[in-house]
């Protein structure tokens, strides 16, 4: 009977301290208006990619954050709080952007995240910074020309967990076997050592992992469409407009074709002209 | 929470599952190679000994993600074609059987010098000696030592989730990122690795006292 006890106590003691840690963590960080915090301290915390070459990526020499997204990032931040504006970068994945955000660490989300009503349950978006689309990365010479040849029993996908293509992929090839993978340097390396057939993202993020690795290939076209927009926590309507106003000012200026210019023009397949605003 | 558990059973289910497959195998096999390498380690020929002392210090000082990201990665290259489950099933074993090879060590030294020289000169060989006389003390010694490192196994099968292996930490990323439910999500994962460690915690205990 002794023994019963003390295990009935360890379990509650156990439950207890969980209990009490998600309730911390629960209360809501959101409640204060973000773009008052921001302007006052001169400076927005933005969460974004640091493993994703045209979009967000650390110069390992220098350390320093480099992509379409980072520069985007940083003329909205001259936008909104003037020349003098600072912004801080925390780099994200797929998985762990959305928890950032919600327990306040960062203020806005630019990291390739495409807007999906799943999504807007939990948070707000801006409407979209950029239109990519879902496609497939192969080896050259891979018998697999579009979505179409995966979708048979024995095909392994290998895709990002927590991105939304891997819940595409359920849809247009419902017979293959989906792999997640923590984040996309993880998931090349696991195609080229042939754990899956396919690796599936967003278009512009495939150019700049076949950039890198001329033996692989962007295959298919689209299959999807998916509009990228800046998260931010539900109850921030004056930042999410203030987001808003500042992303039509550089649309208007010419400094989005600028830099979609610097960071798309070169690569090749993708079809700049279609994506100017 | 409810609803949580309600909609996502299913991959929870079957991450409970895999782990508790993945746990039991690298267990069994941990134990197995670790005996082996500890028998390795205290035998009286000098080459033997650094086979078993290199074994137990390479495996011993890698982190363990290295070790399955090593399997799950390099091994389908050159060697086989295995999957994220079997690559990360075999790190663990061998990551853990290396710490398993130091306990027996260490319960075969506390077993007196006298016995194995006693079972010897009743005409014993040294297998029979070490099998029937040296390692059933030496288990003894070792079995809360051993608990823990089973409980570690059993934590540490968590490795599986950054090589795909479906085990419950995996279908924990994966409903945490779907649904959003951070937080409640890591709470059921954490009271489904309690379902599995609670009672093997409980059993290595009853094991010590009788």
């Amino acid at each position: 009977m002794r023994k019963l006890w003390h295990l009935l106590g360890v379990g509650c003691l156990a439950a207890l301290m969980l209990v009490s840690l998600t309730a911390c963590a629960g209360k809501s960080v959101a409640q204060q208006d973000v773009l008052t915090a921001d302007q006052k301290a001169n400076r927005i915390t933005w969460g974004v990619k640091a493993d994703t070459r045209l979009f967000g990526l650390e110069d390992i020499k220098t350390g320093r954050l480099e992509g379409f997204e980072i520069d985007l990032a940083k003329a909205m931040t001259k936008e909104i709080l003037g020349p003098n504006g600072k912004c801080t970068f925390v780099p994200v994945t797929s998985g762990t952007r959305v928890p950032l955000l919600k327990n306040g660490n960062i203020d806005a989300i630019m990291a390739t995240m495409t807007i999906t009503p799943e999504r807007e349950k939990q948070v707000d978006f801006t409407h979209s910074y950029f239109d990519a689309g879902q496609s497939l990365l192969v080896k050259k010479g891979s018998p697999i020309k579009s979505i179409k040849d995966l979708n048979k029993p024995g095909e392994v996908i290998l895709g990002v967990s927590g991105s939304n293509s891997v819940k595409n992929v359920a849809k247009y090839a419902p017979k293959a076997r989906v792999l997640q993978l923590s984040d996309y340097a993880q998931a090349m390396t696991a195609l080229k050592s042939k754990q899956g057939d396919a690796l599936t993202t967003d278009n512009g993020i495939l150019y700049g992992m076949a950039a890198e690795n001329p033996n692989y290939e962007v295959i298919g076209g689209n299959f999807t469409k998916e509009p990228y927009g800046i998260a931010v926590n539900k109850n921030q309507a004056r930042f999410r407009n203030k987001l808003n106003w500042a992303l039509e000012r550089l649309e208007k200026n010419g400094t989005y074709n600028r830099l979609l210019l610097k960071w798309f023009g070169h690569v090749k397949g993708f079809n700049y002209q279609e994506m100017k605003r | 929470m409810i609803n949580l558990i309600t909609s996502q059973w299913q991959p929870l289910l079957m991450g409970l599952w895999n782990t508790i497959f993945c746990s039991v195998i690298a267990l069994i096999g941990s134990l197995i190679i670790g005996t082996f390498f500890a028998l390795l380690e205290i035998s009286s020929h000098r080459v033997v000994r650094i086979i078993g002392n290199v074994y137990v210090e390479v495996f011993r000082n890698i982190p363990l993600l290295v070790i399955a990201m090593g399997f799950f990665l390099i091994v389908p290259m050159y060697i086989a074609k295995i999957n994220g489950f079997t690559a990360g099933t075999i790190g663990l074993t061998l990551y853990t059987s290396s710490f398993i090879a130091e306990t027996v060590r260490a319960g075969i030294n506390s077993v007196e010098g006298g016995q194995l020289e006693g079972a010897l000169a009743n005409g014993m060989t040294y297998s029979q000696a070490m099998r029937y006389i040296i390692l059933p003390q030496a288990f003894k010694v070792v079995i809360p030592p051993l608990g823990n490192q089973f409980i570690n196994l059993v934590k540490n099968s968590s490795v599986l989730a950054f090589v795909a292996g479906f085990d419950l930490m995996y279908q924990g990323n994966l409903i945490a990122n779907d649904t959003l439910e951070t937080m409640p999500t890591y709470f059921i994962v954490g009271v489904l690795y309690l379902i599995i460690t609670l009672p093997l915690s409980y059993y290595m205990r009853y094991l010590e006292k009788n």
